[in-house]
């Protein structure tokens, strides 16, 4: 990847050929990657792709069976999590029942033995981070899922850690809070400027908030980088099926800058593949225009239309293949239509 | 090292716990009164054979567990569903009273019992032990089928009714099949606690009518003797075997369900 | 259609055989043939019986201790994650408990006998033997030996209920071991060990058994004293009183533990 070129003082956690298996089955595979300092870095993919376990081994609740985890360049993979300078908001937010929200938030500092006036003051101001002013004294059960999701940030951060490890937080709120805490998590990210690492497999939260996405399948990172590279530029055809919804397509490119998929030939604007190379083709489903019948580069039938808000989303069936398209125009059920794809808007990746 | 501790920590209070049983059962085939090894012999199990008053112990044993954790089970399982209906102070009191057998001392239960059966002139014997077992057994039973009632999704009840089962019907294909784990985990606490009675059944017994623990506590304070052994050994590895089997076949059953 | 007159059977059954034996024995205690009096409460003031009862108490009291003691360590080395054969080590714990409680005494009484296998033993290696039987220690070790896996099972479940990942919050805001277990470990372990102590204290301070099998009548605990109004001596009422007394006893202690919902494991907890 990249990291050759970055100054290693850039970077705050460094990733260097992480592998995990759990008896037989191997859950991380030689993953390398970099962490920089003050970023909101997204892992993001699909349920066992092996992104909570990389989390816990930042985290330190697991140790990866090769690699080695590095803090500020130094090699962090033996410490117990109590020894590190990263705090972790779990999943389902791992808050003490048997505690009050202040008695929550003070635990880490009780146990440096920090004095009580000033412990005091930081769990307020903790608490007035998260618009919960006044919720000292209540009881955990007491709390909503979307206070309780806060505590449980307000109880990592008042550590002052130089990284936050958030494990899916927002999973079991509602879509509309959730929609808030995104822009909230954000929020609080830079307002106290330190790395946040946030695990999720939505795909939509990720793009949201994140300065960097790193796309993980099978225990492999798939591809990593901002979140407008990723959705432009995918790198294979799970990053494209995975972000966003795509038109994915087997192709072949006859040489640059013309790529043959669905029986017709296309003009593009990748070069560079080799001629007669089989590849994967992706349209998103924004990307095609729709025509009058016979007026465009293909032609099908709409078979399904869905309002989805802002546009509609159709189906559109051609001869070998269903499409996803998305318009604001409607166009009836059972109408014939023809379908524009122009160069840039076709993306060719390497087949896997 | 701290894993050898630990592993040393569990043996030492497994050799506790095992280390009388053991003894017992090797004693079982010590051809010697004392507790010193003299060669093997079967002479304890003989005598155990022969004895009438062993056999029909263990008969009567047989015959009160089994009517009084079925009785138990049958009054208990309905009270269950009685008590989920009620609300407020009803469910209140009624589970308070059920909670009574379960948190007083056996010695109370036996003798509140004891006093109850003389002063309503009922002659001790059979029936006044299956009463008493009945009765220190169907809280156990109403607290193993309660928390099943409580899972239970009511709608799967109206959903049968809705469908033209009757109310009848609907508890036999609806609620039964719910609640019947609760039940059976219910009817074998029963069993096992009536089988196991010492305290209540001594306070409660007739002239002539022993139970197995009765009579094994009267042949302990005459003193050593190893046809106790060959009993405790016949009845510990029978209920070894049964355990062994019904979890071999749990087991297996959950094997065959991930398939 | 009413379904709580389902449970009208049970409610008959309690009124006759709970409720009304447990009356008779309050009438008992403050009627002696017909006539009321505090007489038998007055006896109980006795020297002698107060002494028995604080002897129970002592007795189940430090029998209670070691029980925790040693029981809290084993439940949390079997509800942790690296013992790979606990399950089998549990149901070992539980196993003895099919067996007859009076059969497990009456086998440690035929080893700590002065000629039992014990002594044998430390005689055969030239060593002195030693009088283990009819004593208070010996009583407590019975009463250890007996209700040792009623403290397991109730700390060992509290213990498996923990969300894990309370532990890793604990450790990732920079507790150690030693912290996570004061303050996370133990507090949520509370309830069952609650209901341990509930298991083990009860029973141990209301048996005549144990005592009379290892205590071989020199042990007159408040549990034999009862025993002895209703077989030998005949006192009726001073028997109930006794009885009365023991369960305001408990029902005080039950008060002052709190928590009644947690003695709902007392069944379920077990089987």
């Amino acid at each position: 990847m990249m990291n050759e070129k970055t100054r290693p003082n850039d970077y705050i956690i460094d990733l260097k050929h992480i592998s995990k298996s759990f008896e037989d089955t191997q859950v991380l595979d030689d993953i390398s990657m970099y962490i920089r300092r003050n970023e909101f870095l997204t892992l993001l993919g699909p349920s066992g792709c092996g992104k909570t376990t990389l989390l816990r081994i930042i985290g330190g609740f697991e140790s990866a069976t090769e690699g080695e985890v590095l803090f500020e360049g130094k090699n962090i993979g033996d410490l117990p999590p109590y020894k590190r300078k990263i705090n972790t908001v779990f999943q389902k937010y791992a808050l003490f029942p048997h505690m009050n929200v202040e008695d929550n938030i003070s635990f880490g500092l009780q146990i440096k033995k920090m004095d009580k006036k000033l412990i005091q003051k930081k769990v307020y101001e903790m608490l007035e981070l998260v618009n919960l002013k006044g919720y000292e004294k209540r009881s955990i059960d007491s709390l909503s899922g979307g206070q309780q999701q806060r505590i449980a940030i307000a109880r990592a951060l008042v550590n002052e850690p130089q990284v936050l490890l958030l494990d899916e937080p927002l999973g079991a709120l509602d879509l509309k809070l959730r929609k808030g805490m995104q822009l909230e998590l954000k929020k609080i990210q830079q307002k106290v400027g330190i790395t946040f690492i946030y695990v999720t497999h939505d795909q939509e939260e990720a793009l949201t908030m994140s300065d960097t996405i790193a796309i993980m399948n099978e225990g492999r990172v798939q591809q990593i980088g901002t979140p407008v590279d990723i959705y432009n530029e995918p790198k294979n055809a799970f990053v494209a099926d995975f972000i966003g919804e795509s038109n994915i397509l087997q192709g072949i490119m006859l040489k640059d800058y013309l790529v043959r998929f669905h029986d017709v030939d296309f003009e593009c604007v990748d070069r560079g593949f080799g001629e007669n190379m089989p590849i994967d083709v992706v349209v998103r489903p924004e990307d095609i225009k729709i025509v009058d019948k016979d007026q465009g580069m293909l032609n099908g039938l709409v078979e399904s239309v869905t309002f989805k808000g802002v546009h509609y989303e159709m189906i559109v069936k051609s001869t070998s293949y269903s499409w996803i398209v998305h318009s604001t125009v409607m166009s009836p059920i059972g109408s014939q239509v023809g379908m524009v794809i122009t160069p840039p808007d076709i993306h060719i990746m390497k087949r896997r | 090292m701290i894993r050898w501790l630990k592993k040393s920590y569990i043996a030492v209070i497994l050799l506790v716990m095992y280390a009388p049983i053991a003894l017992l059962m090797i004693f079982s085939f010590n051809a010697n009164r004392l507790p010193v090894w003299k060669g093997f012999t079967l002479d304890w199990y003989t005598k155990m054979f022969n004895d009438a008053g062993i056999q029909q112990a263990f008969m009567y044993t047989l015959l009160i567990a089994l009517v009084s954790s079925l009785c138990a089970t049958v009054i208990g399982t309905f009270a269950a569903m009685g008590i989920h209906r009620m609300r407020g102070w009803q469910k209140k009191c009624v589970l308070y009273v059920t909670y009574i057998p379960l948190l007083s001392p056996d010695i109370v239960i036996g003798i509140s019992l004891m006093m109850l059966f003389s002063v309503i002139k009922l002659p001790f014997g059979l029936p006044t032990l299956i009463i008493s077992h009945i009765t220190f057994s169907i809280p156990y039973v109403i607290l193993s089928v309660m928390p099943r009632l409580q899972q239970m999704n009511y709608n799967l009840y109206e959903a049968a009714l809705d469908l033209g089962a009757t109310p009848g019907y609907a508890f036999k294909k609806v609620i039964f099949p719910e609640i019947m784990p609760g039940v059976i985990a219910g009817t074998f606490i029963a069993f096992t606690l009536s089988i196991d009675d010492f305290v209540v059944s001594f306070f409660n017994k007739g002239a002539g009518v022993d139970t197995l623990p009765i009579k094994i506590y009267s042949m302990a304070r005459k003193g050593v003797n190893p046809t106790i052994n060959a009993i405790s050994t016949l009845m510990f590895t029978t209920i070894i075997v049964v355990l062994v089997a019904t979890n071999l076949k749990a087991s297996r059953k959950a094997k065959d369900t991930n398939r | 259609m009413n379904k709580k007159s389902l449970a009208i059977p049970y409610l008959i059954w309690s009124a006759l055989f709970i409720i009304v034996p447990l009356l008779l024995i309050v009438y008992f205690s403050f009627f002696q043939e017909g006539q009321f009096s505090f007489q038998s409460y007055q006896k109980f003031l006795e020297p002698y019986y107060i002494k028995a009862l604080w002897r129970s108490v002592q007795l189940a009291f430090f029998s209670t201790v070691i029980c925790l003691i040693v029981a809290y360590p084993l439940a949390m080395l079997l509800s942790g994650k690296e013992m790979s054969n606990k399950q089998v080590v549990l149901l070992l714990v539980i196993l003895p408990m099919w067996m007859n409680s009076l059969l497990r005494t009456y086998a440690w009484a035929s080893l700590l006998e002065n000629t039992g296998v014990i002594n044998s033993l430390l005689q055969g290696i030239g060593l002195p033997t030693i009088k283990f039987l009819y004593g208070d220690k010996a009583v407590i070790f019975g009463m250890v030996y007996n209700f040792f896996p009623f403290m397991v099972l109730p700390i060992y479940n509290a213990l498996c209920k923990i969300d894990p990942h309370l532990v890793e919050a604990s450790y990732d805001l920079g507790a150690n071991k030693v912290t996570t277990f004061r303050k996370v470990i133990l507090p949520l372990s509370m309830p069952g060990v609650v209901t341990g102590i509930v298991m083990v204290f009860m029973p141990a301070l209301t048996t005549f058994l144990i005592t009379r099998l290892l205590g071989g009548g020199k042990v007159m605990l408040i549990g034999n004293i009862i025993e002895e109004q209703f077989t030998r001596t005949r006192d009726l009422s001073f028997g109930s009183a006794i009885s009365m007394i023991l369960m305001v006893l408990v029902l005080l202690a039950l008060t002052f533990l709190g928590k009644k919902d947690s003695l709902d494991g007392k069944g379920g907890g077990l089987f």
